[in-house]
C-alpha cells in the first residue's frame, strides 16, 4: 500500500504532533507515504472569501500534482480535506469554473486532470488496512482509557464520503480496535470555532468551553481530534475556558493514541509538544508505552 | 425616546444586489428557501449573529444590500457547513456567505481593523507570496493590523509553542513560487475574459 501524502500548513507547525504520529502509525502499520512535491497551501476557509476562483486553483494544483504521482491522495488536516474534495465537487458542478482552472494549470505547464482520490487518514485505517490488521498490530492497549473522539466540521461535512454527517463514528471504531473506551459525547461535530479565538475572544471562547465542559461530564480522560485547529483550540485555552470546574485534559491527535498503543516510543509520536504531560494519566490507567 | 422604524420597506430594496445573489456560486436556489430555521437552529455561531442565517437568506434574496453587507453575520461564518447539511432546500448557504465577505471587502462594508477581513488579506498574500502559511507569522501580521497589544496577552502561549517547538519562525515555501504568482494572475485574467 502506498499513498501521496499532503501534509498542508498546520501540520508543519502547531500540529507538528499529527505529522510526527501520523507518519509513525503508517511506518508501524506497512504502508508507505510519499509526501506531494512542492505542494501549496490548500487555501483553506479564509482564501476563498478573499478569492474564490483562485482558492479552486490553489487547491487544483495540488491534486495535478499528485494525480501525476498515480496514487490516492492522503490529507490528514480536516480543512484540506475538505478543499481538496470540495474543489473537484466544483470543478464538475459548473464547467466554466473547470475552465478557468484549467487555463491556470495550463499556464504552468500541469496536467489539467485533478481527478485523483482524496482520501482522509480515518478512511484508508478503516477501509485499506482494516480494523483487524490494526488490532493484530496492537502492543500496548489502551484499555480502560475513556476518550472523547472530536470530529469537528469539515471531516464529514459537507461531502462525507466514508462516515455518517450527523454522528460520524470511523475514529469510534479505528480507537476501540486498540482498546479504548469511546464515551457519549454528544457535541462531536460541533464547531470549535475555528480561528474565532483569535478574531473574536470572547465568542471563541464560550464555543471552546462547551467542547471541553461535554467531555468533563461524560468522564472524558482524553479528547482525541482530527485537526489541527481543533486540537489547538482545545488544547491551548483550557486555563482561559476554566470557570469553576478547571480544565485539565490532554487533547490528542487520533493517531498519538494509535501510535502509543502500537508501541511508538512517546517521542516519536509528538507527545512532548503537548501541553499537558500523558504519563500520569497513563500510569494511573496502568498503560504501557514505549 | 427616539422611535427607529426597524421594518424594512419595499423601496429599500437593490434589485441588482438580488438578482446577483440569485446567479453567484452557490445561490441559485435561494429563491427556494422554505424560511425554516434549520439553518439558524443547526448555527453554532447564530445566538451572536445581528441577523440569523434565515434572516440574512432573506434579506439577501429581497436585494436589502446595505444590511446584509454590513452585517457581522457574514464574518461570525466559520464555514462548519451544519446549515447546508440541514437544509431541505439543498441551498449552499456556507458558500454564499463566502460570496458575500468577498463581496463586503471589495466594496468596504466592514469596520476598520476588524480582524476576519484583515485575517482574509494577509492569509491571501502571504500565499502569493510564499505559497505556504507560517502560522505564526500569520498571526503576528493580523495583531499588528489590527489590535497590536493583544500579542501581548498571547506571549506566555507563545512561549509554550516555541518551547514544544509548535511555533517555528522560518518561512515555509513552495519552490517554484513565481508558479503559485501565475496560476493566481490567470485565474483572474481567464474570468475577465469569460465575462467579457
Amino acid at each position: 500500500m502506498k499513498y501521496a501524502y499532503y501534509p498542508g500548513c498546520s501540520l508543519k507547525g502547531t500540529g507538528r504532533a499529527y505529522e510526527e504520529s501520523l507518519l509513525a502509525v503508517f511506518r508501524a502499520l506497512g504502508v508507505e507515504l510519499e509526501e506531494l512535491e512542492d505542494w501549496n497551501c490548500c487555501g483553506a476557509t479564509t482564501y476563498i472569501s478573499y478569492g474564490e476562483l483562485q482558492s479552486y486553483a490553489l487547491a487544483a494544483r495540488n491534486l495535478s500534482l499528485a494525480k501525476q504521482m498515480g496514487r490516492d491522495l492522503m490529507a490528514p488536516c480536516a480543512a484540506c480535506y475538505l478543499v481538496l474534495n470540495k474543489t473537484q465537487h466544483y470543478v464538475r458542478e459548473y464547467p466554466w469554473i473547470g475552465q478557468i482552472v484549467d487555463h491556470a494549470l495550463d499556464a504552468i505547464h500541469l496536467p489539467k486532470d485533478i481527478g485523483v482520490k482524496v482520501r482522509h487518514p480515518l478512511d484508508i485505517l478503516l477501509n485499506d488496512v482494516g480494523l483487524e490488521a490494526l488490532k493484530a498490530k496492537v502492543v500496548h492497549p489502551l484499555t480502560g482509557l475513556k476518550v472523547a473522539t472530536y470530529y469537528g466540521c469539515q471531516m464529514v461535512r459537507p461531502y462525507a464520503s466514508f462516515d455518517n454527517q450527523r454522528n460520524p463514528t470511523s475514529m469510534d471504531r479505528v480507537l476501540e480496535a486498540c482498546g479504548a473506551t469511546i464515551v457519549y459525547y454528544p457535541v462531536k461535530t460541533h464547531c470549535c470555532g475555528g480561528s474565532q479565538k483569535g478574531t473574536l475572544p470572547e465568542i471563541g471562547l464560550n464555543l471552546i468551553r462547551r467542547l471541553l465542559t461535554e467531555a468533563q461530564r461524560n468522564g472524558a480522560e482524553a479528547i482525541a481530534t482530527v485537526c489541527p485547529l481543533c486540537q489547538f483550540n482545545l488544547e491551548a485555552f483550557q486555563d482561559e475556558a476554566s470557570t469553576t470546574s478547571k480544565f485539565h485534559i490532554p487533547v490528542l491527535y487520533f493517531t498519538q493514541l494509535l501510535a502509543l498503543a502500537l508501541g511508538v516510543r512517546l517521542n516519536e509520536a509528538g507527545f512532548q509538544r503537548s501541553f499537558i504531560n500523558i504519563k500520569p494519566l497513563l500510569a494511573e490507567k496502568e498503560i504501557a508505552y514505549a | 425616546m427616539k422611535l427607529k422604524r426597524v421594518v424594512k420597506v419595499e423601496a429599500e430594496r437593490d434589485p441588482a444586489f438580488a438578482l446577483w445573489i440569485s446567479q453567484t456560486v452557490g445561490g441559485e436556489r435561494i429563491r427556494h428557501c422554505l424560511q425554516c430555521g434549520l439553518c439558524s437552529g443547526s448555527c453554532p455561531l447564530s445566538l451572536y449573529m445581528d441577523y440569523t442565517p434565515r434572516r440574512l437568506m432573506h434579506l439577501s434574496r429581497e436585494g436589502f444590500k446595505e444590511e446584509v453587507l454590513s452585517s457581522y453575520t457574514i464574518w461570525l461564518c466559520t464555514s462548519c457547513y451544519a446549515c447546508m447539511v440541514e437544509c431541505p432546500k439543498k441551498i449552499n448557504i456556507t458558500q454564499l456567505m463566502y460570496a458575500l465577505k468577498t463581496r463586503a471587502m471589495q466594496e468596504h462594508f466592514y469596520p476598520k481593523r476588524f480582524a476576519i477581513p484583515v485575517l482574509a488579506r494577509e492569509f491571501s498574500r502571504m500565499i502569493r507570496g510564499s505559497g505556504r502559511i507560517t502560522e505564526s507569522r500569520l498571526v503576528m501580521r493580523v495583531f499588528v493590523k489590527t489590535a497590536i497589544w493583544r500579542l501581548l496577552g498571547f506571549s506566555k502561549l507563545g512561549l509554550r509553542l516555541f518551547r514544544t517547538g509548535r511555533m517555528r519562525l522560518a518561512r515555509e515555501k513552495v519552490e517554484k513560487r513565481s508558479d503559485i504568482v501565475t496560476l493566481l494572475n490567470v485565474v483572474d485574467t481567464t474570468r475577465k475574459e469569460l465575462a467579457r
